[in-house]
């Protein structure tokens, strides 16, 4: 998959919701500098599910905390629904995670005073949307999710897969245009991640655009592509059915 | 679907869900939420109960003053006494016992004048002895300073320049002279004057710095004599009704200024005594409840290492809440609720002990009215507040400064 189609796209051509153009990122690790990304550049469209791979230390949770807003590149632009995001504020950029992206971690970060359901809230409330409509729209995302029995329960009392599902729930209230997957299934057992990857692979059918970062062939075959990082540089693209192919490279972690 | 972004802005939190957050973080520590409860609440009692204290103690004072009348005005020779300073004119005239007498027949506001005139000397009734002060007055006196009789009579009714043999003992004195027996009736020797006693006080305790239980009284004209002075001590006198102070004041230093042909006198009231003592005491007040609140601010760094150990503990959840679009605003806000619910709640519950402390304090001691002023109720309960917001707001800000990504690579 080459990364041709750029600016000029016709109209009826899937939108581009992520521009990635040369960029770095350089850590000050006593005294010396490390590499995470180099000269990384990338196109993500509209709706596409896109698997990031790589063995250790490759970069990859640098490129998703770059993407999700919580880091700034050291150099290049980032480009999120037509926007330059390298310009903005916090102030902008804390409304942009609020409103365009969503998160998932491998160990949920849930917060665990609170219900399901005030924890699928918890981007709602800081938004300020107005308490009813907040019950309603958690509601439904946790129905969604298949848990409706489980809404009132603490996260301690929640398998890992519930937890994840929740978890999931509340990355989408805020329905982003994108939606960031760290490790989703790094903490479950077959069944549960089963649970979850069909749940991703049923909310990009209806047109998320979906990046997860893996180790799991299992997960990553489900992609529409691959990208395979290796010592902060993106060094091989491949689509999702061709996995064969870099299970070599990844095999070196 | 790409949404599009909200127009919400960032200080979009509302107050219900910003304090039922920090509410719910708050009970998930509640020992350690308690604790720092305490120390607030033990701050803001102790300013309230000390205070209490100090008002009491003003009260007291004002009441014990009042108990006197406070239609006196007591008129002093020598002019700028208070100040410590003789006037420019040198030594001022005396204030004798004719300038008394004028002020009881001239000034038609006065109702009572009792001149008076104090010393020392050894008082002896056969071979007990004792040095005390003596006072020279006359009948007016009893009335004036509203002294009450164990037994016999107070000074005879005559005018003021007879000057008798008649002598009062205060109670103290008259049990240490003569024991269990009688005084009255027998003659006892001041200095060199036999006098014969006429009476005894009853118990009054210390007035206006005179102890009356240990005191000898005299009359004017004779105690003058014996002391040898010239000047009168002081001139009390009793005005009609409260209103006429003022009147009274004016005319009494008109009539002397016009006797003695130069403004001598001064003349002091029983409300600017009072008001003196009064400002004293309020000084105590307000320095005993600054002590107080020093223990509040002790109370604010304990809410400030409450803070900062929930700050660290919740590390993921802060780099949660941002990368769930939180502002850093909005972290400062839910942070400094905390600290701001912890120390109010504190105050108020401190107010509440402190005040339950002062009204078993009262059934207790009757006699002290102990009664927080409004003034240090409201400033302990405002300082409680303040002190948790400030010392929330460094872990707060500390909060809201945390990396996201490093916050939520933990596990």
């Amino acid at each position: 998959m080459s990364q041709a189609a750029t600016s000029a796209s016709p109209d009826d051509a899937p939108r581009r919701v992520i521009r990635l153009d040369g960029i770095h990122r350089t850590f000050e690790v006593g005294g010396e500098q490390v590499h995470a990304l180099v000269d990384v550049d990338e196109e993500i469209l509209a709706g596409e599910h896109v698997a990031i791979m790589g063995p250790s230390g490759s970069g990859k949770s640098t490129l998703l905390n770059i993407l999700g807003c919580l880091d700034r590149p050291t150099a290049g632009t980032y480009e999120l629904e037509g926007r330059s995001v390298d310009e903005l504020s916090t102030r902008e950029l804390t409304l942009v995670r609020r409103n365009q992206i969503g998160f998932v971690f491998q160990f949920f970060h849930l917060i665990p005073r609170l219900t399901a359901t005030d924890n699928v809230e918890l981007p709602m409330v800081f938004a300020g949307i107005p308490r009813a409509e907040r019950k309603q729209r958690a509601t439904e995302a946790i129905q969604a999710v298949g848990l409706t029995n489980r809404a009132d329960h603490q996260p301690e009392q929640l398998s890992g897969g519930e937890r994840q599902r929740i978890a999931l729930a509340r990355a989408t209230i805020m329905r982003p245009a994108i939606l960031l997957a760290d490790e989703p299934t790094g903490n479950l057992d077959s069944k549960s991640s089963k649970d979850i990857l069909d749940l991703l692979d049923g909310m990009s059918e209806r047109g998320l655009t979906l990046l997860v970062v893996t180790h799991d062939p299992k997960v990553a075959r489900r992609a529409d592509r691959i990208i395979v990082l290796v010592d902060g540089r993106i060094a091989k693209r491949v689509s999702g059915d061709r996995i064969s192919d870099v299970l070599e490279i990844l095999a070196e972690d | 679907m790409p949404a599009s972004p909200q127009k919400n802005e960032l200080g979009s939190l509302r107050w219900r869900d910003l304090l039922q957050f920090a509410g719910g973080s708050l009970r998930g520590h509640g020992l350690r939420t308690a604790l720092s409860l305490l120390g607030v609440m033990i701050g803001v009692s102790a300013v309230v109960i000390l205070t209490a204290l100090g008002e009491g103690a003003r009260r007291y004072v004002i009441e014990q003053f009042a108990g006197l009348g406070t239609n006196l005005v007591i008129v002093l020779p020598g002019k700028t006494e208070t100040t410590g300073t003789i006037g420019i004119g040198g030594v001022p005239n005396d204030l004798t016992l004719d300038d008394a007498l004028a002020i009881e027949r001239q000034v038609r506001s006065v109702r009572k004048v009792a001149p008076v005139t104090a010393g020392t000397e050894e008082v002896s009734s056969g071979d007990r002895r004792r040095q005390m002060p003596i006072l020279g007055t006359t009948r007016a006196y009893i009335e004036v300073r509203d002294l009450r009789m164990e037994r016999g009579e107070f000074l005879p009714d005559e005018e003021m320049f007879r000057g008798g043999a008649e002598l009062v003992l205060g109670n103290k004195a008259a049990r240490e002279l003569f024991g269990a027996d009688d005084p009255i009736g027998t003659i006892i020797r001041v200095g060199d004057w036999r006098f014969r006693v006429i009476g005894v006080l009853a118990q009054q305790g210390t007035n206006l710095g005179i102890n009356f239980d240990d005191v000898a009284i005299v009359p004017v004209r004779t105690g003058m004599r014996m002391l040898n002075r010239s000047s009168l001590f002081r001139v009390l006198a009793q005005v009609r009704a409260h209103s006429d102070l003022e009147i009274a004041k004016r005319s009494i230093l008109d009539l002397i200024t016009e006797r003695h042909e130069e403004e001598d006198i001064t003349i002091l009231t029983q409300d600017a005594v009072v008001s003196t003592f009064s400002q004293i005491l309020d000084t105590l007040t307000l320095v005993v409840g600054a002590i107080a609140a020093i223990s509040l601010s002790v109370a604010g760094i304990g809410i400030m290492n409450v803070m900062l150990v929930s700050v660290s503990e919740r590390t993921r959840e802060i780099g949660l809440l941002k990368a769930i679009g939180a502002s850093g605003p909005q972290i400062l806000a839910a942070f400094l609720v905390e600290a701001t619910f912890i120390s109010a709640a504190g105050g108020l519950l401190g107010l509440a002990v402190g005040w339950s402390a002062v009204a078993l304090l009262v059934q207790v001691y009757p006699a002290l009215p102990a009664s927080p002023p409004v003034w240090a109720v409201a400033a302990a309960f405002g300082l409680s507040v303040a002190v948790g917001t400030i010392f929330g707001f460094l872990p707060a800000r500390r909060a809201t400064r945390l990396d996201p990504v490093t916050a939520l690579s933990r596990r």
